[in-house]
């Protein structure tokens, strides 16, 4: 008779029987995984109302895309092989462990052999190996993004290397249980089950081969009773760290916000008419938060990417996204603790979170373009502005010009019956009648001019190259004129919702009476603003949009450049020929997606010699901010614009294109601070258009 | 003709500018009569105040008192109000004491009341024509002043040019019996002197100034360049020093420092007569504004409509290069 | 602490281009947009941070008409508890002198332990809390840049020339003009204001204060006769040419005048 070895069920624990004690360990550590999950969800019953459950098949193919296809994890590439490889292994190893789990509470065999079984045994080494070299990549190469900067306490490598651990242990527990089982049935006579070459139970086997029968059987029982104490201990370990996250991704995933660009409004559960009720606006306590929201805190895999990518956090501001949300986090953790009362109800700004620290986001959505866990971060900054313009804490350098929007709907505070004037130009009214509609019909499009290009001397060179451009393909357009105010995209995105509200109802009525099918505009913000802000609006495009079109259909022809270009040096004279690179806008690139029509812009003009910086496209480096983050002065080291303009320098670029007044201006400063006047220059796609279109 | 007093503002023993420029002033008012000076104090620097003053005013009225040795405005209004007749012009200069005495002694000696003026044009029967500025200093306006039961005005620090006065040979009257109790609401207790920053300003011959023009804190730098290249120290208006660009210690103003150097770079400067009111002894004043209508176009010799972010880079290498 | 502060509505220098009009006589007024005066706002917001450190209300007083009870709307918004309006046809053409009054007047209807006012307005003149103190025989300070509260009396401090500061005890009920800079005001939005919309605001005219015929006609001494820009004189030679030659101009005069070495 082939004895067998003792199965974990059927044997003596310590004067317990197997069975008796997975049972009791199984049954136990379900209990406790289930009240510590339980504990972690009663904040959310708290939180304010968050609408998720909308466009199911929507959210299903981004579960499928983001969750299983882990599509975000590439972007950085070791990190990301190394997590895919350990996301499909512990799917694949799912069932396996599970009937594990089980085997020790029951009678039943060992979990599925055959060919499964041989791909879970491939799978578990591939894990452990995985395991292994990010455990030395964290704890010897220790990769920048990782670190803990002082003022936010002590590293979180041993956090990290502690599951890496739990990992190994499992995969090994479980590789020499079934090593262990496969020699002893080899030496007794029966048939081992098959483990496959150079997989950890192979090798694991090998070590065993002069092992006496009676350890075998130890090991055996000793490596189950291992994995599975292992096991439950992981499992209630996962909510209490980042890796809460192996849990709630599926659900963060599915529930992500689906309308990019767009700002949640201040309550989901109330309409626009009746805000006037809501006694307090905004985030100030921590259950002011949406349900998702705390979610999302939750998630957080601490992988630092985010802040990686963050331009506030590059140049020295106060803000790093992966603290804003770990501190969330640990906030959550502090105040509702597992057992006693939840203490909830301390203000978040002068708490964990300081005012310059949320006043120094541009909003840029570099975060959230990063994280895998698609992380939402811009929604809870502008509810935490909210929070504070309720509260009347908002800096000098940003009341001044919210004031002036209030008074001269622009935030220069300059009349508004001069925010047409910039058409009278004199060379330029000769040449070029720009209609006015000042609340009257007549055009077939409008152009949005938006506050800076209207007001501000250099950037309305823009407004007259856009304008020229549209004359000369005989588009019927006007401007609004001085019924235009400002589009309020940024009032939006720094907290004042009730001035962003009459800003958004005044410019609604003057498009609506104005009878125009669509709309066109020079500004990035002012194209989200009227695409996502805004409601039932005719639709909208912005101008590098239209000259993609028209040069493709062959209404715009441009001219060559000169042999020897002279838009780099001021002086005139030529020295080799002008390198160009476009500089991807936020509000027009990453929330929009526009990357290409620029391009395909400026790949039109013969003799153009166009480079790519490292960082383009969603990977865009912000220029600073536009609109009211022209006024705000941060705490930093050094200007975003500068960076950008080191960066279009390295590149071996000497002209940035941009397609947006925010951007020039805030590439003109760096210019100058960068001390690199004569060397760089910058420009706007529709200012070179127009040059090359004569 | 109502008698004109002439409030003076003395430290140290020394008696203020102002004086002088009050003296100019009563003259525009009436030319016939010197008017009095009035010197509140006590002991030695009172006494040395009151002789030094012989040589410019008919009549110097003393006002000594223990309660007076420090220029608390509350007290100094009571001991002028027992002292000063009734229906008399006085003039106070207008700045951080006059602005303190002067609307309340006009109460309570029931005169008329014309703070800031910077012109004087006369009498027309019982009422004085003045000149004030209103919406800071972007428009004047003609003031008529009923000074029939008297007026108190005050009179902005550099209006006036002094006028040279051969000695008035005046003579030096004790007022002080006059006063009657003095009540001590409001109590002094100490100066605390402005934090002295790294660098005296009062003592550069040459100084670049920067004003609310210069947008940033970042900019400062390009500035300081130009200062460095110059020799010179860098220095400011109050806006800047509000918005924390720049020390306390670095303000040029009426509420900062005054300073006399032979020549000042006004950039990005308005030329507000806060500011202008700290800078004496007529430099050689270049003015640099991308508004050709600022304010200190009147008052500077040489004048360059540019942004100052752009043309200050490019004066700085010019003068490197030399 | 029950503290009152005099506000004013005015156009504001930072959101209008003060311009003659075509007469040549006033600024040109169409255009104008106007609030409270800035440096009332650094009043409001120190009175506030008493109150918020030693209990009290403030209370928010203006003269004017209608137009001008936005005013104290704004400044309710921003946390003071009451608002009041005075205002009677006769009121029109005061001087500070007529307004001091008028506050005056108002002041000894109640019960106010200090009482605040902005620096200056926009016509720059600085009076109306030395005046008012006056009439009320209050002691006064200027240009106030610190106030700590004691028992019965207040340790303040007051901006002089050179950056110095003086240190002084005041007696309360006092009067005291506050310098700009003093604190950061908070900020209000339309919100805020919206907020207050529906609060009332009590209005006192003439007869209620006893303030009869003795604030304008006859008694108005000071009248401003019309505005002007001064003929511009000499002013500065402005330097012209292109950049490069106006750096050449300037460093050439600079080292006639002993600026460069």
């Amino acid at each position: 008779m082939v004895e067998a070895i003792s199965s974990p069920s059927q044997a003596t624990f310590w004067f317990i029987h197997g069975r008796v004690l997975f049972w009791m360990v199984n049954v136990l550590g379900s209990a406790c995984f289930a009240y510590i999950v339980a504990r972690r969800l009663t904040p959310l019953l708290r939180g304010q109302r968050d609408i998720r459950f909308d466009r199911p098949l929507v959210r299903l193919g981004r579960l499928l895309q983001f969750w299983l296809a882990q599509w975000r994890q590439p972007r950085y590439l070791t990190a990301g092989i190394i997590h895919i490889l350990l996301f499909a292994g512990f799917m694949i190893l799912a069932i396996h462990t599970v009937s594990l789990v089980a085997q020790g509470a029951s009678n039943h065999p060992a979990a599925p052999g055959g060919l499964y079984g041989a791909i879970a045994d491939y799978a578990a080494t591939v894990v452990f190996l995985c395991a292994v070299i990010a455990a030395i990549r964290r704890g010897i190469f220790k990769p920048s993004r990782y670190a803990v900067p002082a003022k936010y306490g002590k590293s979180h490598t041993a956090e990290a290397l502690l599951v890496l651990a739990f990992i190994a242990i499992l995969m090994v527990s479980d590789g020499l249980f079934e090593a262990s089982g496969a020699m002893w049935q080899g030496q007794h006579g029966g048939t081992p089950e098959v483990l496959g070459p150079l997989t950890l139970g192979w090798v694991l086997k090998g070590a065993l081969a002069s092992v006496p029968a009676a350890q075998l059987r130890s090991l055996h029982l000793g490596a189950y009773l291992i994995h599975d104490l292992t096991f439950f201990v992981f499992l209630c370990f996962l909510p209490l760290g980042k890796h809460f996250h192996v849990v709630t991704s599926l659900f963060t995933l599915y529930f992500a916000k689906l309308d990019r660009g767009a700002i949640k409004p201040v309550r989901w559960d109330v309409p626009d008419e009746q805000l006037d009720q809501v006694k307090s606006f905004g985030v100030k306590t921590f259950s002011d938060f949406t349900w998702k929201h705390m979610l999302d805190f939750y998630s957080c895999a601490d992988c630092g990417r985010c802040s990686d990518q963050c331009p506030a956090n590059a140049v020295g501001r106060p803000l790093s996204p992966r603290f804003f949300t770990i501190k969330a986090r640990d906030y959550s953790f502090q105040h509702s603790p597992m057992w006693g009362s939840a203490h909830n109800g301390q203000p978040l700004i002068g708490g964990i979170y300081s005012e310059d620290e949320i006043w120094s986001c541009t909003t840029c959505g570099a975060c959230e373009a990063e994280c895998p866990l698609l992380i939402e971060y811009i929604d809870k900054i502008v509810d935490l502005r909210r929070g504070m313009v309720d509260d009347g804490k908002v800096p000098q350098s940003l009341q001044k010009p919210l004031k002036a929007l209030e008074s001269r709907g622009n935030p220069f505070g300059k009349m508004e019956k001069k925010r047409a004037d910039w058409v009278k130009a004199k060379d330029f009214a000769q040449d070029c009648k720009v209609s006015i509609l000042d609340g009257g019909h007549g055009a077939d499009t409008l152009y949005f001019v938006d506050s800076i290009t209207s007001f501000d001397d250099r950037m309305q060179s823009i407004g007259r190259a856009t304008a020229r451009i549209l004359h000369s393909t005989g588009e019927n357009f006007g401007i609004l004129g001085t019924v235009e105010k400002d589009s309020g995209h940024d009032v939006r995105r720094f907290g004042e919702e009730t001035l962003f509200m009459a800003l958004r109802e005044h410019n609604t009525e003057a498009i609506k009476a104005s009878g125009v099918q669509r709309i066109v505009t020079s500004d990035p913000h002012a194209y989200n603003a009227l695409q996502h802000d805004y409601k039932d609006m005719p639709p909208v495009e912005h101008i590098s949009q239209v000259i993609a079109r028209k040069v493709r259909a062959g209404d715009i022809q441009l001219n060559p450049l000169p042999e020897s270009n002279a838009y780099g040096n001021g002086d005139g004279n030529a020295v080799g020929n002008d390198v160009y690179t476009y500089h991807d806008p936020c509000y027009l690139g990453r929330h929009n997606g526009i990357y290409d029509a620029p391009r395909d812009v400026l790949d039109a003009i013969p003799g153009l010699k166009r480079v790519e910086m490292q960082r383009s496209r969603d990977r865009s480096f912000c220029c600073g901010g536009g609109g009211l983050a022209l006024f705000y002065e941060p705490k930093e080291d050094q200007r975003m614009g500068v960076k950008r303009v080191q960066m279009a320098a390295e590149a071996g670029a000497n002209v940035i294109v941009t397609a947006c007044p925010f951007c020039l201006v805030n590439m003109e400063d760096a210019i100058k601070v960068a001390g690199m006047e004569g060397k760089m220059t910058a420009i706007d796609l529709t200012e070179l258009v127009e040059k090359q279109m004569r | 003709m109502a008698r004109i007093f002439a409030y003076i503002v003395h430290k140290g023993g020394v008696a203020d500018d102002s004086a002088a420029e009050l003296a100019a002033a009563a003259g525009k008012i009436d030319a016939t009569e010197s008017p009095v000076a009035v010197v509140t104090g006590w002991g030695a620097d009172c006494d040395a105040v009151c002789e030094s003053l012989r040589a410019s005013f008919g009549e110097v009225w003393k006002i000594a008192n223990a309660a007076l040795a420090y220029p608390n405005a509350e007290i100094v209004r009571q001991a002028l109000v027992s002292v000063l007749p009734s229906g008399s012009l006085v003039l106070i200069p207008h700045a951080h004491f006059g602005t303190d005495l002067a609307p309340g002694l006009s109460i309570k000696m029931d005169a008329a009341y014309v703070p800031d003026v910077l012109g004087i044009e006369g009498m027309d029967g019982a009422v004085l024509k003045l000149v004030r500025q209103e919406f800071d200093g972007q428009v004047n306006a003609h003031v008529r002043c009923d000074i029939s039961t008297g007026a108190v005005i005050t009179i902005r620090p550099g209006a006036f040019k002094p006028v040279e006065r051969t000695a008035a040979g005046g003579t030096v009257v004790d007022k002080s019996a006059a006063v009657g109790a003095l009540t001590a609401r409001r109590r002094y207790l100490e100066t605390i002197a402005a934090e002295t920053g790294d660098v005296d300003i009062t003592r550069y011959p040459v100084l670049v100034s920067i004003g609310r023009g210069i947008e940033e804190q970042e900019n400062v730098a390009i500035a300081q360049d130009l200062a460095d290249a110059l020799g010179a120290a860098l220095t400011c208006s109050r806006p800047v020093v509000d918005a924390k660009w720049m020390e306390k210690s670095r303000q040029v103003g009426s509420s900062g420092q005054t300073v006399k150097p032979k020549v000042y770079l006004a950039c990005g400067i308005s030329g507000s007569f806060q500011h202008l009111a700290g800078i004496k002894g007529n430099p050689f004043m270049v003015a640099i504004n991308k508004n050709p209508k600022a304010p200190i176009f009147r008052v500077a010799d040489v004048g360059i409509a540019a942004d100052i972010l752009e043309f200050l880079p490019e004066l700085t290498s010019r003068i490197r290069e030399k | 602490m029950e503290i009152l502060v005099c506000a004013r509505r005015v156009p504001d220098t930072s959101e209008n281009e003060i311009e003659m009009n075509s007469a040549g006589n006033d600024i040109a007024r169409d255009d104008l947009v106007y609030s409270v005066n800035e440096p009332d706002n650094y009043a409001v917001e120190e009175a506030l941070r008493i109150v918020e450190r030693s209990g009290g209300n403030v209370t928010v007083v203006t003269v004017g008409g209608d137009d001008d009870e936005e005013i104290l709307r704004r400044e309710m918004a921003m946390g003071a508890k009451h608002g009041v309006l005075l205002s009677d046809q006769s009121f029109s053409g005061a001087d500070g002198r007529g307004i001091a009054t008028i506050l005056a007047a108002f002041v000894t209807k109640g019960h106010y332990d200090l009482i605040l006012t902005g620096v200056q307005a926009e016509d720059g003149a600085a009076q109306v809390g030395g005046m008012l103190a006056a009439l009320l025989d209050y002691p006064f300070a200027s240009l106030v840049d610190s106030i700590e509260t004691l028992e019965g009396k207040l340790k303040i401090g007051r901006e002089i020339e050179g950056g110095n500061r003086e240190i002084y005890e005041i007696d309360l009920p006092c009067v005291l003009s506050i310098q700009t800079g003093i604190n950061e005001p908070r900020y209000v939005g339309m919100r805020g204001i919206r907020q207050v919309a529906s609060v009332p605001i009590p209005t006192f005219g003439a007869a209620d204060l006893g303030v009869n015929g003795n604030v304008t006609g006859a008694a108005v001494k000071v009248k401003r006769l019309d505005y002007f820009v001064p003929p511009l004189g000499k002013g500065a030679e402005m330097l012209k040419g292109d950049t490069a030659e106006i750096v050449g101009q300037l460093i050439e005069l600079l080292k006639a005048k002993g600026g460069l070495k």
